[in-house]
């Protein structure tokens, strides 16, 4: 449980031998042959390994995506599981790529610590999750009630912050390990475990002894915008995590699937002709294949597919589309044009 | 005065022979000034080329989110703190957590390790048996798995907060911790300490009285007995004359958890419990180790020139032993100390725990890992300084 503490330190060490190894990520990722990709390391539907050691969910895909717009393979990753407080050392430090671990886009986080953020790979809001036997229906009477949150995340402070708004104590137990903390709030160690709804979802599906004993409050007290972070200095790099993103939303507005990609090929619309790099010019301009779009949905998907997969309806989360469906259709996913 | 006479007289040597290499005393200070300029030099060239590599990735640097509003709550506090006060302020908040676990974890571990060290040298076979397995177990397992022990034996073996064991009127144990009525506030207290410290400095002072007449007319004065009645009575008659308030601030279950009374957390239990069984096997094996180091013949000697069995362990035998003992128990009270670091772990909000949140909301993780260090830095000479003191206090004084 030190090893956040380890991590920092390590991240120091890097950040005083990193002198000068900032540009030419793209390069370096190259030559090395493999993606270095942070992840979450147990969060079901965003980043959690299977029985067999097989990493998937949404943030997976998303660092899956980007091997396949460089390699034109799914596997050429090396997964980094990160806790809440390792990530921003990793980062900083270079020893990942690339930050896809559920991580909210904020403005501290864009400057002093120094990120960019790529698109919003889903959007959510942070909530409550109660055992049905307290009767609880609104996070309003929560007043006096203990509170299980792990360390090192933006729940923290809007945990705070909402309890300060609304006049009501509240007794926090911070937990670095996502593990303990959920553990602490299946032993009853807290009336109320917090975090952004789809870990909730996520957690109640996953690790909840009966899934049904608990419940998530309607409020949602938070703007959590979810997205996929490199570092601050390397502008090529940021470009291609940023449309390897819009790639997959803007295959789904298109209606292009991993399964009818081939046919878009000869597409007659030369917007889709660009995109999938049958007429060249968007692979060159980004330092990329010009097939990458292409590879990107016939390997891992388009948005609807990545979504429905991991969380949608038909898994264990239940998650509906939400804000997270395309501007299209009532939500947020919206991918600035190919052109 | 002596330096400068030969510094002027070096001076007055013509044709420079005094600057030469081949002297011992000049090569040493050329190498001397060499190796710490390389090393200024090395630090100075990572400093600089660190904050270089954070500024041209634009990450903040510096202690100025200090004074910024925290705006994270903190589960356990000795002083005020809410979420509208500053990073500093929920800083000293970890700081006084990790020092009230390590005090009171000295304490009660060297109180515990004392007791099973002894036992572990009883003639006893039962007793003596039963003090090694509880040292071969309890120092041979993780400090962090022990943790984990104690934490879920609260959470999981507790009944929850709303079926709260209650052994006696208004103590009630469950999961939330245990929670005991605590006296109401009243002047009486404040009267109280005072009166206690009057009696510490009363019974000081005596016992250097005591000590001076002694070597001056060999009369023995009681000093322990007077020490502790003044040191008990002083309160109680502070109390008494404080008009003996009985008033208790009970606990009452109120919405989600108990409202009123003193908590003991889960937390802070399984820390303390954890940390002190932990050292105390360490402590019991240095205490063993300083009692054997002990030769017999000098128990025999102390009898021989008559000397009671008291006096003997107290005035031969324990000064003897605390020689062996001290240094190595420094060592475990520095180390007891540093492991409160995992309560991390288990959410004792300690230093570390503060901190890392703090580092994370800022992204500043060299100022946050710089600042654990130098308070963990701080407490561990504090504590070795004063256990050197005392170390040197009770050396063999050689006459």
């Amino acid at each position: 449980m030190k090893s956040g503490i380890l991590a920092a330190a390590a991240a120091t060490l890097v950040v005083f031998a990193a002198a000068g190894a900032n540009a030419g990520t793209l390069d370096t990722v190259k030559s090395r042959g493999f993606v270095q990709c942070g992840v979450n390391a147990g969060l079901p539907g965003f980043g959690s390994p299977d029985s067999a050691g097989n990493w998937t969910g949404l943030d997976v895909d998303f660092c899956r995506a980007v091997a396949v717009a460089l390699f034109n393979d799914v596997n050429k990753i090396k997964f980094t599981p990160l806790s809440a407080q390792q990530r921003f050392p990793a980062i900083q430090s270079g020893e990942v790529d690339l930050l896809s671990r559920n991580t909210t886009v904020t403005l501290t986080r864009d400057t002093s610590v120094g990120l960019n953020f790529a698109p919003v790979t889903y959007y959510d809001g942070q909530g409550f999750m109660v055992n049905k036997k307290l009767g609880v229906k609104s996070a309003k009477e929560l007043n006096g009630a203990t509170v299980c949150v792990q360390s090192g995340t933006t729940t923290e402070l809007n945990l705070a912050d909402y309890f300060r708004a609304n006049s009501m104590d509240y007794k926090p137990v911070v937990i670095e390990s996502n593990d303990e903390v959920n553990a602490a709030y299946f032993a009853g160690r807290c009336d109320v475990l917090t975090t952004d709804v789809s870990g909730l979802a996520g957690t109640r599906a996953g690790v909840a002894p009966v899934p049904d004993d608990h419940v998530i409050l309607p409020e949602v007290i938070s703007k959590e915008p979810l997205a996929p972070a490199v570092r601050h200095g390397d502008d090529q790099w940021f470009d291609i995590v940023k449309w390897t993103v819009n790639v997959t939303i803007q295959a789904e507005e298109f209606g292009i699937t991993s399964k009818n990609v081939d046919e878009f090929v000869n597409s007659k619309n030369p917007d889709i002709l660009r995109f999938l790099g049958t007429t060249p010019g968007m692979g060159k301009a980004l330092g990329l294949d010009e097939k990458y779009a292409y590879n990107i949905i016939k390997k891992v998907g388009n948005y609807g597919e990545i979504f429905d997969r991991n969380v949608g309806p038909r898994t264990p989360l239940k998650l509906e589309r939400g804000l997270n469906a395309l501007w299209t259709k009532g939500g947020l996913q919206y991918s600035a044009p190919f052109r | 005065m002596a330096t400068e006479t030969r510094t002027a007289q070096g001076a007055s040597v013509p044709g420079g022979s005094s600057f030469s290499l081949s002297d011992p005393t000049v090569r040493a200070i050329v190498y001397q000034v060499l190796v710490v300029g390389a090393v200024v030099l090395v630090g100075w060239f990572l400093i600089s080329n660190t904050l270089d590599n954070l500024a041209r990735r634009s990450i903040a640097t510096g202690y100025s989110f200090l004074e910024r509003e925290a705006a994270f709550g903190i589960g356990e506090h000795l002083i005020d703190y809410s979420p509208k006060d500053t990073y500093g302020r929920a800083f000293l908040v970890g700081v006084l957590n990790t020092l009230k676990v390590s005090i009171i974890g000295i304490i009660l571990a060297t109180i515990i390790g004392t007791l099973v060290g002894v036992a572990r040298l009883s003639s006893n076979w039962l007793i003596a048996r039963l003090a090694s397995a509880y040292v071969e177990i309890v120092r041979n397992i993780p400090p962090l798995l022990q943790l984990f022990f104690w934490y879920a034996l609260v959470s999981d073996g507790l009944p929850p907060v709303r079926s709260a064991l209650n052994p006696l009127p208004g103590v009630f144990l469950s999961q939330r911790g245990l929670i005991v009525p605590a006296p109401s506030d009243d002047p009486v207290w404040k009267m109280m300490g005072i009166a206690l410290v009057v009696a510490v400095v009363v019974t000081l002072a005596l016992r250097f009285w005591a000590k001076a007449r002694q070597a001056r007319t060999g009369q023995i004065f009681p000093v322990g007995w007077t020490g502790l009645g003044l040191i008990l009575g002083l309160p109680l008659v502070a109390y008494i004359a404080g008009g003996a308030p009985v008033a208790l601030d009970m606990p009452v279950l109120k919405g989600f958890n108990f409202a009123g009374g003193m908590v003991i957390s889960p937390e802070f239990f399984a820390i303390l419990t954890g940390l002190t069984v932990y050292t105390s096997a360490f402590i019991a094996e240095v205490v063993r180790s300083g009692i054997i180091a002990v030769n017999w013949g000098q128990t025999e000697a102390a009898r021989a020139l008559g000397l009671p069995s008291g006096p003997t362990l107290r005035l031969v035998i324990l000064p003897q032993a605390l020689r062996v003992i001290v240094p190595p128990l420094t060592s475990q009270y520095l180390n007891l100390t540093k492991n409160s670091s995992l309560a991390l772990a288990i959410g004792y909000p300690d230093l570390v725990s503060i901190a890392n949140t703090t580092l994370n909301q800022t992204g500043q993780a060299i100022e946050g890992v710089t600042m654990i260090m130098g308070s963990y830095l701080s407490i561990s000479l504090s504590i070795s300084l004063f256990m050197n003191w005392y170390n040197k206090r009770i050396a063999l004084v050689e006459r």
